[in-house]
């Protein structure tokens, strides 16, 4: 027994060691039924696994298989029997509920599966309906759209159909009206035919002419016959004709005008093209050959000249050859073009660079001192237009005072003079009057003495000796006066004369003051 | 500019004879001929009713005057004024009149269009023409005076007939391809003639002096067509005005159209000048016998021209639709005497009148006028333009500016009608019954307003 019992206990030791750790038996699955021998429980620690065991019994809730009381090295058989008991039913209740367990995982597993097709089946029809949606959308967006063009369509139709109709209402109311007016007309005929019908005195057409009159070119009449018949053909065919062959003239001449400036153009363009030709000497290669062309072109033309240029063949030689030199012409202008936009890139752009910025900076210098300039100049403007309004100025007080008692004693001296200027010519219209006063007085002198000297004339000399000597005076006068102009006048000048120096020398003076 | 006192006319019928020398009214039913120059009476002639219709001869030797209420035709001689002719047309009517250009044959166009009598002064001779048509202009004298265009309609189909004025001897008869024909009218140079459809149908058709068809034109289908017609006369134009408000100039070489001309009711860009016609009410001072005393009367106003800037509104009137003929469209086209500018007017906008230059295709002036256009006339000598609107003004358009001059005519004259002199040195302006004449002073320059 004790050998079965060890055995026993071994295979329970083994378990037991197995169930080292109670948390592991509860966690695991699946139980290994053929465990390992476990090394537990050994003799030497007897008591303590029957503590340890007992303890974990009662951790579980189950009897005890060792009570202290009784003897410590043996066991109570049916304790331990009843706890093996117990923990078999236990494991095996653990062991259902396992199996349980693992049926319900296994039918959670398998509704989980269900769960994810159903999912992915209704993912997928959820796509498939937004498809579905999708191309509705689409659908009535088109529709949309052809809706609004048929609506455009209509309102267009609606449109022409509205000018159609007035256009009908129009052209019906033309209708009617020329049949209103044809119906009038008609009635008219009518009342017209009934009132010829009826009336009695028929007027007849009749002319009456006093005298037959002259054709208007004075010339007779012809018979109707062939001839005239033929002639009057003859006559519309030559004006038919005449016209025709003015127009074809006029159309001539203005051809050859057209050709002319053709040629002209075509000429010119040559040159042009030759011209730039010279100076591109990377393109020589590419002209050279047209320069073969136009050369023949050239040759031709001049054989042309000499031949009228209306033929078909020439019309459209020199059509083709203007047209070619537009074109190269036009060619040429592109690349000119082009050229245009690639310059800065190229060497000259480094030379036109420095260029434009030395010139630049010339310039800007230039502006610069402009301004200074301009400033200075206002600066000096502002001082000078301050000065008079009162402030200090530092250096010119005295000179300008100095200058303005100059002046001003200046023009006292000249308001003096031309004082004694007016009272000068006062005193020579004065001397002036007296004078002649005094030659008309002196001239009635001379003339009463002349009279009185006439009257007593006498051949007697003595009597008239002492009135001659009397006499002598006025004779004297009369012959100092007599030569009188000059004198007098002489007098009259040296007295003016000397009226005149007399002024300049004071004048002269007071200039000198 | 100098004017002469007021004569008296009726009817519109006043008309100056081809050599320029005589002037003839009509005054109900007498016959005044005048010296242009004195405006002396020279010669008075009495019918026997009203006067209708009153034309010269081309040679200037007699006047033939018709009544058309009576049918008769009665003409008168400037020679020997004892000469008298009566034609009396007798139950059958008459309803025009006109001299060949020979000026010895007479055409009276019977009533109902029945016939065309052709009677002779020469011979006392009659010829008769049957089936004239009934249309806008049925008959056309070539401008050399030899030949005669004639629209006929047989059996419900349009003809013309060419007949030679000599002889009246019928030179060509052919059948047009129109379905109404509404007129016809033979170039200046007398080798082409246009005829033109009703304006139910754009359609014109040229026709070569030997009757070939040589072109045929039309703009557009459906709407209303062709209102006007006029060739320049140097015969390179024919210019067509429709009813679509636009004017179409045709080529004499390819019989294309080379040109389209609009008429708009507003300008946005254009390098015409538009000139606007300004009216200024005088102010009354209180002197009033100042006024009573001027020729002018009280309430005339004065006009002058202003320079309109772009955009331009012109007033629009617009037609009725129901009626028939509706008031749309060029309805008057003249050429300057040098093909040089073609005056036009549209009559949806009818107080504007275009001015269009033919040697760069664009307009060059817009009038503005403050009431209708009534009569529009070009200087057979100058590129002068002389226009009027029913009011006591005369305006003037040459490429150098604009004038409008006051009529000093007492009374209440307005000026309905003008016809220029054929030196250019006058102008007959033509009142309700009266007439003025202007004469035009070649010194002075024109002012620019």
């Amino acid at each position: 027994m004790p050998e079965s019992f060890l055995n026993f206990k071994d295979s329970g030791c083994s378990s037991v060691e197995y169930r080292a750790s109670p948390q592991r038996m509860f966690h695991q699955p699946s139980l290994h039924r053929s465990s390992v021998c476990s090394t537990f429980c050994t003799d030497g620690n007897v008591q303590e696994c029957l503590l340890h065991i007992t303890q974990e019994m009662a951790s579980l809730g189950l009897s005890p298989i060792w009570v202290e009381s009784t003897r410590p090295s043996e066991l109570e058989v049916v304790a331990v029997l009843n706890c093996i008991h117990d923990l078999i039913q236990l494991h095996l209740k653990d062991l259902r509920a396992l199996e349980n367990m693992e049926v319900e995982q296994l039918k959670s597993n398998s509704s989980i599966d269900s769960l994810q097709i159903t999912s992915t089946q209704l993912k997928e029809e959820l796509e498939h309906y937004k498809r579905e949606n999708n191309g509705l959308h689409e659908r009535e967006r088109q529709l949309q759209h052809k809706v609004k063009s048929l609506q455009h369509g209509l309102k267009n139709e609606k449109e022409e159909v509205q000018k159609l109709q007035s256009i009908i209402s129009t052209r019906a109311g033309q209708y009617n009206h020329e049949m209103k007016r044809k119906e009038r007309e008609f009635d008219k005929l009518k009342e017209r035919l009934n009132q010829l019908l009826s009336d009695k005195k028929d007027r007849k057409q009749a002319i009456d002419v006093l005298n037959r009159v002259g054709r208007a070119d004075g010339k007779r009449s012809l018979w109707k016959t062939e001839k005239t018949e033929a002639k009057r053909e003859e006559e519309m065919y030559k004006t038919l004709l005449n016209d025709y062959d003015n127009r074809q003239r006029d159309l001539l001449q203005e051809n050859a005008e057209l050709k002319k400036i053709l040629q002209q153009m075509k000429k010119d363009m040559v040159s042009i093209l030759k011209s730039k030709k010279s100076t591109k000497t990377d393109k020589f290669e590419r002209f050279q050959k047209e320069d073969d062309d136009d050369e023949e072109e050239d040759a031709l033309n001049s054989t042309k000249h000499s031949v009228e240029l209306f033929s078909d063949d020439a019309r459209e030689q020199l059509t083709n050859g203007v047209r070619l030199q537009w074109r190269r012409l036009k060619n040429h202008m592109e690349t000119l073009d082009s050229k245009v936009g690639e310059l800065p890139d190229r060497d000259y752009s480094s030379v036109s660079g420095q260029t434009q910025e030395q010139e630049m900076e010339s310039l800007k210098l230039e502006i610069q001192k402009c301004k200074d300039f301009i400033q200075t100049q206002q600066q000096l403007l502002q001082q000078q237009l301050s000065s008079p309004c009162g402030e200090e100025v530092t250096l010119l007080p005295t000179k300008m005072q100095q200058e303005k008692e100059r002046l001003e004693g200046e023009w006292e001296t000249l308001e003096e003079q031309r004082q004694i200027f007016d009272r000068e010519r006062s005193n020579f219209t004065e001397a002036a009057i007296r004078l002649s006063h005094e030659r008309k007085s002196f001239e009635e002198n001379r003339a009463m003495w002349l009279k009185y000297h006439f009257l007593n004339l006498s051949p007697f000399p003595d009597s008239n000796k002492p009135e001659m000597q009397s006499s002598e005076s006025p004779f004297s006068i009369f012959e100092a006066e007599n030569n009188p102009g000059p004198a007098a006048e002489n007098d009259f000048h040296s007295l003016c004369e000397g009226s005149r120096t007399k002024a300049v020398s004071a004048s002269s003076e007071d200039r000198r003051q | 500019m100098n004017f002469s006192e007021l004569f008296k006319q009726s009817n519109h019928l006043c008309k100056v004879s081809p050599d320029g020398k005589y002037l003839a009214t009509c005054v109900q039913y007498r016959l005044v001929v005048r010296d242009m120059s004195t405006l002396q009476i020279l010669q008075l002639y009495t019918c026997l009713d009203q006067i209708s219709h009153m034309e010269w001869s081309s040679d200037s030797q007699f006047v033939l005057c018709a009544i058309y209420k009576r049918g008769l035709v009665q003409v008168w001689s400037l020679e020997q004024p004892e000469w008298h002719c009566k034609i009396d047309e007798g139950s059958i009517g008459l309803t025009s009149s006109r001299w060949s250009p020979d000026g010895r044959h007479i055409l009276n166009t019977t009533e109902f269009n029945l016939r065309i009598t052709v009677w002779s002064l020469c011979t006392k001779a009659v010829s008769y023409i049957k089936y004239p048509k009934a249309c806008q202009k049925a008959l056309d004298f070539s401008r050399d005076g030899c030949y005669m265009a004639l629209a006929e309609r047989r059996d419900c189909k349009d003809y013309v007939s060419v007949f030679v004025c000599d002889d009246w001897h019928l030179l060509r008869h052919f059948e047009t391809e129109t379905q109404d024909l509404a007129g016809l009218e033979w170039s200046p140079n007398g080798c082409v003639l246009a005829v033109w459809e009703s304006c139910l149908e754009y359609k014109v058709l040229l026709y070569s002096l030997d009757g070939r068809l040589l072109s045929t034109y039309s703009a557009y289908e459906w709407s209303l067509g062709i209102k006007s017609v006029a060739w320049s006369p140097s015969s390179q134009f024919l210019a067509i005005g429709s009813y679509d408000e636009k004017v179409r100039i045709l080529n004499h070489i390819t019989w294309k159209k080379i040109a389209q001309f609009d008429h708009p009711s507003t300008i946005t860009k254009t390098k015409a000048v538009v000139y606007k016609e300004e009216e200024k009410r005088p102010a009354l001072s209180e002197d009033l016998s100042l006024h009573l005393n001027s020729s002018s009367s009280l309430f005339s106003s004065q006009s002058k021209y202003e320079i309109l800037s772009l955009p331009v509104h012109l007033p629009v009137v617009k037609p009725d639709p129901e009626r028939a003929n509706p008031k749309i469209g060029v309805s008057n086209l003249v050429f300057s005497s040098d093909s040089r500018y073609l005056a036009t007017k549209n009559d949806s906008i009818p107080c504007v009148l275009w001015v269009w230059d033919l040697q760069s295709m664009t307009s060059v002036a817009v009038l503005e006028q403050t009431s209708p256009v009534r009569c529009f006339q070009w200087d057979p000598r100058q590129n002068r333009l002389a226009l009027c609107t029913a009011n006591a003004k005369l305006y003037l358009w040459s490429p150098g500016g604009c004038v409008a001059v006051q009529v000093p005519a007492p009374g209440g004259f307005q000026v309905q009608a003008l016809n220029w002199h054929n030196t250019g040195h006058s102008l007959v302006l033509v009142g309700k019954d009266q007439l003025c004449l202007c004469y035009m002073d070649e010194d002075q320059d024109q002012d620019q307003d």
